[in-house]
């Protein structure tokens, strides 16, 4: 179900509606109850998938939750009679006997997510080695939506229960809607569960603030999903689909729409979770902090898409750096290749790890892989020139002017937006060669001679296209500045100014099939 | 507290008042070449009922003059027609009709039986569109809807013209509330002339049987028009083309038959009605201009008068100022028609 669809829209107004009206008591079952409606509704089939990955998640964390408090019980009991290394040694064993249910919950979650998104992925490889006539056959699997979602989110439970950050929840019920809260299943974020946890499950009242706030993301992400994202998804496409007509400055061109239809789509994707969570009075954390302001990709990557960055940096980075293996190698690189070198040996095979995964986690193709490794390259590139920037800035006080900022924060969009060509072309070699076209095959005639008319836009879209450009561009200044762009008080100001934005979004919206009088044929009726 | 309602009651007025405003001007007036996407709702500006009700397509709206049949038999009547009307849209048409008055005479075109199922979104639109809400107008959208069409696009029109603001022309303004007459009683009248030509030869059917929910609403119809002791007589307009096969032909005649209906193929009546296809046509044959919609107007006023015995009415008070109004209209409509032609 996509946001824009009159069912996700009756999806979320009709529980939100009764979810005030019930007692307090209903209101986290009736959110189950639309979960697993709205998922049901996408299509019956993903349920069995959400459900296995909950149940094996529920069983082996109420079991590792056992253990926790047996290995508690045990020693609160023999508190004087056990030594601290006996008592390191039974905490020793039950973390063990954790780690059996950790890996049994971890490969029946990830195992249902590789199997359905990777499968026919690795049987195409496969196939790329095989003869003609002995190649494997794709299967017909169906990859369940949001499956890399929820399945993250439940990972990432199950390992807080692993880890005893978290408790682990006995209701079933509560955290079958953890894993299926149906505004996360379109878009993401990937929800931990102590931050969802305890608003998700509360009782709530209906506040106005929650409402105002709410419905104020709503529109506004609908405004940049819809009348922005919608509208220049076309564009792209059809720029991206023709590389014989579309290569030198029209590559350009392709890689600045992207960048604005891919912020607007995934910005204005979570706005509304996260607006719709709101109105429900459930908390879900930014996944977005201004990233286009980032000043290098570090940065970027600490501001865009934040629940699935720190995702793979406490579940992948961490625990891979500070596994024994990598200690070892660590200590075997120091001691053969040198402090210098040896120091970074685990952090890169750790960063290697995560935007490889990174890349797969995206999708089950060559080119999100690559996406992936080109971010890698370049975060550990300018980590190596840091010692570089410094001389330079040391020798031209740049730094703290306005326009090196304003340098570095469009060097940056230009480099993620270019590494993100990946995903346009959908095929490796024909990416670093559209991007090379765009440095050999200059053609700024395109601008004038009327070709970026032909590309599904018409001359009133590049106009509502520039509007919202400076709408957009002036709330985040706003934002960045301020941290918020009206204030709570401004009553008055905040509703007339959401409603003219919403009549907008209506108006200027990119949506429904465009009404075509011409298509009336007067002599067949 | 107390600003803050005030507040927002007077930004919901400004959404909803500004909404309602945008959708009047996105909504396609049908002032222009098309004009039939504006009969639907001129019907609700009749004051007086009348004693003969078409409903059906181009071959009712075009085809018979409701002026001619007031001036020569002094008999009232309105043409609920549309472009494409398929048969279950005639019905509801009908039975939304038959809540604002009760015609003696419903006269049903019978071409539509041929569509079996929802068609094309315009053509659906230049119908519904123009109904005012009522049960009837739902479940004649539902019944009316293609596969790619939301029920919700009917209730707020706005999410399906939206995009129209990018062909806002004067005439969206000029005609924003108050839209011009684009028929006399429900007749779109024509002046112009093309003779007919020679049509394609009719292409032979896997299946001549009309479909079952084709049928289930003339059952629907016969059963509405019999409960409310209403006359209804099923016409075949003396239109060639689209063909009319011989099969379809006898599938109504049974019907007829079967039901106690009367039922009039007018194809081969045409010389006996007196048509001039070399000059009674606007465009080739498909559809008569005012000179032949009048000669089929005189015919089939002469045979209503004749069978169903209708009041004249010319001598009424309560209809002669109203119709010498239409009259007028008429003859203004047939002058500006013979204008825009000889510019042509």
């Amino acid at each position: 179900m996509i946001f824009t669809s009159a069912g996700f829209i009756a999806a979320v107004i009709i529980p939100a509606v009764l979810y005030y009206l019930l007692p307090k008591k209903a209101q986290w079952p009736l959110l189950l109850i639309a979960s697993i409606g709205f998922y049901f509704a996408a299509d019956k089939r993903y349920l069995i998938f959400i459900f296995v990955t909950f149940l094996a998640a529920y069983i082996c964390t109420i079991l590792m939750g056992r253990i926790d408090l047996k290995t508690k019980a045990y020693i609160d009991s023999n508190k004087d009679k056990i030594t601290k290394e006996q008592k390191k040694e039974v905490k020793g064993r039950a973390k063990t006997r954790k780690r059996i249910f950790l890996i049994i919950g971890l490969i029946i979650a990830l195992g249902i997510l590789c199997v359905t998104k990777y499968t026919n992925f690795v049987i195409d490889n496969i196939n790329l080695l095989l003869k003609d006539g002995s190649k494997i056959r794709e299967m017909n699997i169906i990859v369940p939506a949001a499956i890399s979602y929820y399945t993250f989110q439940t990972c990432s439970y199950v390992i807080d229960v692993y880890r005893g950050k978290t408790t682990p929840q006995k209701n079933p019920f509560k955290l079958m809607l953890f894993v299926s809260f149906f505004p996360l299943l379109v878009q993401g974020p990937i929800c931990r569960y102590d931050d969802l946890a305890p608003t998700l499950f509360g009782e709530h009242k209906l506040l106005e603030k929650n409402i105002s706030t709410g419905l104020t993301r709503i529109i506004w992400g609908y405004f940049k999903k819809v009348v922005v994202a919608n509208r220049i998804a076309p564009a792209v496409i059809a720029l991206t689909g023709d590389t014989d007509t579309y290569k030198g400055t029209f590559v350009f061109v392709a890689m600045l729409f992207y960048a604005f239809d891919l912020y607007c789509d995934f910005t204005g994707g979570i706005d509304i979770t996260i607006g719709i969570s709101k109105v429900l009075g459930v908390d879900v954390k930014e996944n977005f902090n201004l990233p286009y302001f980032s000043k290098n990709i570090k940065e970027y990557w600490n501001r865009w898409h934040i629940s699935m960055g720190t995702w793979f940096t406490d579940y992948i980075f961490y625990p891979v750096s500070v596994c024994t293996p990598m200690l070892k190698l660590s200590k075997w690189s120091r001691e053969h290749l040198g402090q210098k070198i040896g120091k970074r040996v685990t952090v890169y095979l750790a960063s290697l790890l995560v935007w490889f995964t990174t890349g797969l986690w995206h999708g089950p193709a060559w080119n999100f892989i690559v996406w992936g490794l080109m971010n890698y390259v370049v975060i550990m590139a300018s980590q190596e020139l840091e010692p570089l920037y410094a001389k330079f800035h040391g020798k031209f006080k740049v730094k703290d002017k306005p326009l090196y900022g304003i340098f570095e924060i469009v060097r940056t969009i230009l480099l993620m937006s270019m590494i993100r060509m990946f995903d346009c072309y959908r095929n490796v070699p024909l990416t670093f060669k559209m991007i090379g076209t765009m440095f050999t095959k200059v053609n700024l005639k395109i601008f004038s001679d009327g070709s970026l008319l032909g590309i599904g836009l018409t001359a009133a879209d590049y106009i509502v296209l520039a509007v919202s450009f400076v709408i957009i561009l002036t709330v985040s200044i706003i934002k960045n500045k301020r941290g918020h762009v009206i204030s709570d008080n401004a009553f008055t100001l905040r509703y007339s100014l959401l409603a003219l934005l919403l009549m907008g979004v209506i108006v200027f919206g990119a949506y429904g099939t465009g009404y075509d009088m011409t298509q009336f044929i007067y002599n067949q009726f | 507290m107390k600003k803050k309602i005030i507040a927002s009651i007077l930004i919901i007025i400004f959404l909803t008042g500004g909404l309602w405003f945008l959708q009047r001007l996105l909504m396609p007036k049908y002032q222009g070449k098309i004009v039939e996407g504006a009969m639907i709702e001129e019907y609700y500006k009749e004051t007086e009922g009348h004693d003969v009700l078409f409903i059906g397509d181009c071959e009712v709206y075009e085809n018979f003059s409701t002026m001619t049949l007031w001036e020569e038999y002094g008999i009232t009547s309105y043409i609920r027609g549309s472009s494409q009307q398929l048969i279950w849209q005639s019905y509801y048409l009908l039975e939304e009709t038959l809540k604002y008055e009760k015609p003696k005479v419903v006269v049903f075109n019978v071409l539509s039986l041929k569509y079996n199922k929802p068609q094309k979104e315009a053509y659906n639109r230049m119908t519904l569109d123009g109904m005012k809400w009522s049960m009837s107008k739902v479940n004649d959208i539902k019944a009316s809807m293609t596969e790619e069409e939301d029920f919700i696009d009917y209730v707020f029109p706005i999410l399906r013209y939206h995009s129209r603001w990018q062909e806002l022309t004067s005439d969206d303004f000029k005609f924003l509330f108050e839209k011009e007459p684009v028929t006399v009683n429900g007749y779109y009248l024509r002046t112009d002339i093309m003779p007919q030509g020679e049509f394609p030869d009719p292409m032979p059917l896997d299946d001549y049987s009309f479909g079952e929910n084709a049928m289930m609403y003339l059952d629907k119809m016969t059963a509405l028009c019999k409960d409310e002791g209403i006359e209804l007589i099923l016409i075949k307009a003396p239109i060639e083309y689209p063909y009319w096969y011989p099969e379809w032909d006898e599938q109504v005649s049974s019907y007829a038959e079967e039901n106690g209906l009367t039922y009039i193929n007018m194809i081969p009546l045409s010389e006996e009605i007196g048509l001039d296809m070399s000059h009674d046509t606007y465009d080739a044959g498909l559809h008569l201009n005012v000179y032949g919609a009048e000669k089929l107007a005189s015919y089939f006023g002469q045979y209503i008068v004749d069978n169903y015995g209708l009041e004249d009415h010319r001598n009424d008070p309560k209809y002669t100022k109203i119709y010498e109004e239409k009259i007028k209209l008429y003859n203004k409509m047939i002058e500006e028609m013979n204008n825009i032609t000889e510019e042509e």
